[in-house]
């Protein structure tokens, strides 16, 4: 018998949300006490700061610009390379429980196999999608075709309208507000917490791991859709943070105008999406404008994402609990991690885009090494990346892995040299283009931009992040600065894959 | 705020004259060979109806078939659609070869991304029919 592997992601989750991050608001015992066992990562950077592009990175050990997927709605092929495959190949049984979005949602044709599984069941045709024996998916609303949403459909048709609509009558991101505030993107949802997808993905986990005979090794990837926007947890939970209560957080500015003037200090796009005048890729709602957000709003957003992270920490104890009981303990790898952050206030914006800052950057990751395999407890202060999952999964599998990985094994401790970790965005919508291209060395991080619809390709961002961890002062014309800073963008351009052309089309919004 | 309406374009470059693409374009009812997730495709008159995999229905107005420019356009009026236009043109390079370009303008926009981005699975559908045959 091998290591078993529990790779647990939440999406759009800020690294300050957790316990053992030093966050205050949510409480999160049981990944705090998986982070005091095992390794906790203090700057896991993912190299894209939105879903499909991130995922694709975590399941092919690859940066974007070598998987292809240069943003939401683009994609992944079915034959690339994919961790799933290398473990299955090697005996692992294999399942991803919750979200992929590995292919677009939006697929009225039908094409993708991600929307029609759900028809058919949980094994896809031929054995495997991807590496993976069992699919069972959902995502943040009861909407489409996943099985999540087919489900409380058929048991729980009375709950649909509880849930907020994600998509608008314009097929856009729904600004809708409600709750207390009107925040975008809250509503109050009745349903009861055991038919909430975050009890639901705990609960189909559970299911699969009991199919399995005590002596598999095995690979889940439990995909929590929270705490993703809509914050629309189960009402019966609300009391566990009163909103009112909640501080606002330290990266957001209460005055207009100490927002505008740290705004203005960045490229040209910060100001002109906040003041609503530019929208520049899909994923927050075009009809929203930041400027519009308001103190409260910001509390009772955060409120209710705290909720959401609870919710999951309690959902990962019961799932831990179940591995507990069929005796799996000491052979058991966890790894918890999102893809992405979210704005959250930060700089008096909500939701994400082409912002590469902590908000959107610094990501929540831990990992517990299996208890048998004598991993001493750690804190790691090194920038690593998402794109060192994928082999990671296949070290702790004992599996070599595939050529066409690009990330290396997460280090055990700071002592470990590592490359500087990059990051990526490309947005091409509606004739609006934003492309970004950042390197994250020790506590620098370093932002270039190529040539777009409001950039003339030689702006950048500066952020020294151990004089200034909320990002307020850009550097990037700071003369002190400028040696280490060409250095960083020749280290960038040297380290970075070539670009995988011509660029696959995008055949979707998201 | 950007516009609700949107206009999206592929195409696809085919080693064939246009005069062996045409018939799978010319023939509305030849939808089903190279469309991708359309299972089903009825045309009354100037009227088309599609069924997708996915459980879709749409009815489409055809409004241009002309095999001397091969162009084709149609119209979906149904659904969330408020307006549509999708345009296919079959331009013969005269070296043996064809450019295949679908254009999808429609209201809402994201709906131009999600047919031009089906269309585009087709153009190859087409490109492999073609070439094959």
């Amino acid at each position: 018998m091998g290591r078993k592997i529990l790779f647990v992601t939440t999406d759009q989750q800020r690294y300050d949300t957790l316990g053992c991050n030093g966050g205050l608001l949510s409480r999160t015992p049981v990944v705090d006490g998986l982070a005091a066992q095992g390794i906790r990562y203090e700057r896991a950077i993912p190299q894209s700061v939105v879903c499909m592009p991130s995922r694709a990175t975590m399941i092919t050990g690859q940066h974007p610009s070598s998987h292809g997927v240069w943003m939401n709605g683009v994609p992944l092929p079915a034959n690339a390379p994919s961790v799933a495959t290398a473990l299955h190949d090697a005996g692992y049984r294999t399942a991803l429980i919750g979200k992929a979005h590995f292919e677009p949602y939006f697929d009225a044709f039908g094409r993708f196999l991600e929307n029609t599984l759900g028809d058919h069941g949980t094994t896809p045709p031929g054995g495997t999608h991807r590496g993976f024996e069992h699919l069972e998916m959902a995502t943040h609303g009861v909407m489409g075709t996943l099985h999540y949403a087919r489900w409380i459909r058929q048991h729980h048709p009375e709950m649909v309208g509880e849930f907020f609509a994600t998509i608008d009558a314009d097929l856009e991101v729904n600004a809708a507000g409600g709750g207390d505030t009107g925040a975008p993107q809250v509503k109050v949802n009745q349903v009861p917490r055991e038919w909430y997808h975050t009890d639901w993905v705990a609960d189909r986990t559970i299911a699969w791991l009991d199919s399995l005979t005590v002596d598999e090794d095995w690979f889940c990837w439990m995909s929590f859709p929270d705490p993703h926007h809509p914050w629309d947890p189960p009402q019966s939970e609300m009391g566990r943070v009163n909103w009112r209560d909640v501080d606002l957080p330290a990266g957001y500015p209460e005055r207009a105008s100490e927002r505008e003037a740290l705004l203005d200090a960045k490229p040209r796009h910060w100001r002109l999406w906040y003041e609503g005048s530019l929208v520049s890729n899909y994923e927050a709602p075009p009809s929203w404008v930041p400027a519009t957000l308001t103190a409260d709003q910001v509390r009772e957003v955060n409120a209710r994402n705290a909720v959401e992270v609870e919710l999951i920490d309690e959902a990962l104890g019961r799932v831990l609990r179940a591995i507990s009981a069929r005796g799996w303990d000491d052979d058991l790898d966890v790894v918890v991690t999102t893809d992405h952050g979210e704005l959250q206030g930060d700089f008096g914006l909500l939701f994400k885009g082409p912002y590469h800052v902590d908000a959107l950057m610094r990501l929540p990751l831990i990992w517990r090494p299996a208890p048998s395999a004598g991993v001493a407890p750690a804190v790691v202060t090194r920038p690593v990346g998402l794109v060192d999952l994928a082999p990671t999964f296949c070290a702790i599998a004992g599996v070599v892995p595939p050529d066409e990985f690009e990330g290396v094994a997460l280090p055990t401790s700071s002592a470990t040299p590592r490359d500087p970790v990059l990051t990526e965005w490309d947005s091409e919508l509606f004739g609006v283009d934003v492309h970004l291209r950042t390197i994250t060395h020790d506590d620098l991080v370093c932002t270039t931009y190529l040539p777009g619809t409001v950039h003339d390709g030689t702006e950048g961002e500066l952020y020294a992040l151990g004089d200034d961890p909320l990002q307020r002062e850009n550097r990037f014309e700071d003369r002190s600065l400028r040696t280490r800073r060409d250095e960083l963008v020749d280290e960038m351009r040297a380290l970075r894959p070539p670009e995988q052309l011509p660029r696959r089309p995008l055949i979707a919004p998201v | 705020m950007r516009s609700t309406r949107a206009s999206v374009r592929h195409f696809v470059r085919i080693a064939a004259p246009a005069a062996r693409i045409w018939p799978f374009i010319g023939d509305p009812t030849r939808l089903t060979e190279w469309f991708p997730g359309i299972v089903e495709c009825r045309v009354e008159g100037s009227q088309r109806t599609i069924t997708t995999h996915a459980g879709l229905s749409m009815t489409e107005t055809l409004l241009t078939n002309n095999p001397l420019e091969h162009r084709f356009q149609y119209r979906i009026t149904t659904g969330l659609v408020r307006e549509h236009l999708s345009t296919i043109d079959v331009l013969d390079l005269g070296d043996g070869t064809s450019v295949v370009q679908y254009s999808c303008d429609a209201d809402p926009a994201p709906l131009a991304l999600m047919i031009a981005g089906g269309a585009l699975d087709g153009l190859r559908t087409l490109q492999r029919l073609v070439e094959e045959d």
